[in-house]
């Protein structure tokens, strides 16, 4: 009776046991040096494996920090606050990093911007702008389908009346939604610069007319107005040099389309 | 079924009672991993690994110590031991040699400890009566079914997401109901070679 108890146990326990044993000797002779310091980096990074660094995601981006292969601050994301404690972990000193924001340079939305034909395809700006350069009668503005929005992975993006819009409060710059747009109008800004000419058009200014409400027309009344001249005209756009601006809002109150926007981050 | 011919066994297990299609074994990872074709593709290496070995090893262990020690109850206990420990070998190896798919497989990697799929084909091959060649062989085909299944559905599933998908349907309703269209299809192997 005794017996009946004791075998069966015997053998589980001992089949569990030697495998136990079996396995920590594999974990010891197959096991993966790690240096100490990439788990304290990667503790204090975002871990949204965005990929703004450079690198596969943050990981790979505290091996290649340890490995002296990628500055402290390096992480866009982060920005100051993990660049500091990387430093603090690293044992430097990491230099300042630049809060930046992302910006949709386009102001077209349902309302303001004519629209070409009706769209019934998949929901996709690459694939809507496949087909003559997308419904809007603008080929250079936002189509307004939400490549941006499935690539942001703070979800800081929304599309209001056809047109993105960031949410700055949430932005970290990681720059997902840059490589997903294919019409290419969200930049990368200093967080700092409050205005923005809110338009791509590379269209002349009759034609932006025609199509667009809100775009620039390149009418220079702008950079003429300007006390610091900070603004350029670059063909038909107006261009704000972000070094140079001042934030004093001028440029705005005399725009005749409304195309130059002031973005104030709540920070 | 022991006298049956090595060929038929494979067929078996590939398609006339896939794994996942047909026994509806291993559902989890199933819907989890087969959202990319490289990761499903991955998984079902992974799990064809477990699977052969695990064959191998728990038909051993039943033989060798179950039935000579008339134990047999003890089968599911000692089965579900064999294969943990199998799947930790595994996850150390992949770990040393293999980084990037061990970080593509993620969590699904420890969850075939605890997929029905493997513990499925260990316990299938004791009721079938299989000796030690024919287990392994029939661990080896299903976890190769496994994968037919996994990389069939991720083809289908690539192309759902460029459909357009009423509201209510997106994400994992309509991944269901196209599984079971999948499974309908592998129905119609029902039969085959009268098996």
């Amino acid at each position: 009776m005794v017996l009946d108890l004791l075998v069966p146990t015997a053998i589980v326990g001992g089949i569990g046991l030697l495998a136990g044993f079996g396995l920590s000797i594999a974990s010891k002779k197959f096991e993966v040096k790690v240096d100490e310091k990439v788990g304290m980096v990667r503790e204090v990074l975002p871990g949204a494996n965005c990929g703004a660094c450079g690198q596969t995601g943050c990981d790979a981006f505290a091996e290649a920090v340890v490995e002296g292969k990628c500055k402290p601050n390096g992480c866009p994301v982060g920005g100051q606050d993990v660049a500091d404690k990387i430093g603090e972990i690293l044992g430097v000193k990491a230099e300042a990093a630049e809060a930046k924001v992302a910006r949709v340079m386009c102001s077209g939305t349902y309302q303001s911007c004519k629209t070409k034909y009706e769209y019934t395809g998949i929901e996709d700006c690459t694939a809507a702008s496949a087909l003559f350069g997308g419904p809007s009668a603008c080929t250079y503005g936002c189509v307004g389908m939400g490549n941006c929005v499935r690539a942001c992975p703070f979800n800081a993006i929304v599309i209001i009346d056809g047109l993105a819009r960031i949410i700055e409060s949430r932005c970290k710059a990681c720059e997902m939604c840059v490589a997903s747009c294919p019409k290419k109008i969200i930049k990368v800004v200093p967080k700092s610069n409050e205005y923005t000419v809110a338009c791509s058009s590379k269209d002349k200014g009759a034609m932006v007319r025609k199509n667009c409400n809100v775009g620039c027309i390149g009418c220079a009344k702008c950079s003429k107005v300007c006390q610091h001249n900070a603004i350029e005209i670059q063909g038909t756009l107006a261009k704000i040099n972000a070094k140079t601006c001042a934030n004093c809002g001028e440029c705005k109150g005399t725009c005749p389309t409304g195309a130059i926007k002031k973005f104030k981050c709540e920070v | 079924m022991n006298d049956a011919s090595l060929m038929i066994i494979i067929i078996s297990a590939l398609l006339v009672k896939n794994f996942v299609l047909s026994q509806f074994l291993g559902i989890c990872p199933f819907l989890g991993v087969s959202t990319k074709l490289s990761t499903a593709l991955g998984m079902g290496c992974a799990v064809t690994f477990v699977m052969t070995i695990a064959s191998f090893v728990t038909r051993l262990l039943y033989d060798g110590l179950l039935v000579t020690f008339g134990l047999e109850y003890l089968q599911t206990i000692l089965f579900i031991l064999v294969i943990a420990a199998l799947v930790q070998l595994v996850e150390i190896i992949l770990k040393k040699f293999v980084p990037p798919l061990y970080r593509a497989l993620g969590i699904y990697l420890p969850l075939i400890t605890t997929n029905c799929a493997v513990l499925g084909v260990a316990l299938l091959n004791i009721d079938e009566g299989f000796n030690v060649l024919r287990s392994t062989v029939y661990g080896f085909a299903a976890g190769l079914g496994f994968t037919l299944a996994l990389i069939l559905f991720a083809g289908v599933r690539e192309r759902l997401e460029y459909s357009n998908i009423p509201e209510s349907f997106k994400g994992l309703p309509i991944a269901l109901i196209s599984a079971a269209f999948v499974s309908l299809a592998f129905f119609g192997f029902q039969g085959l070679l009268g098996i």
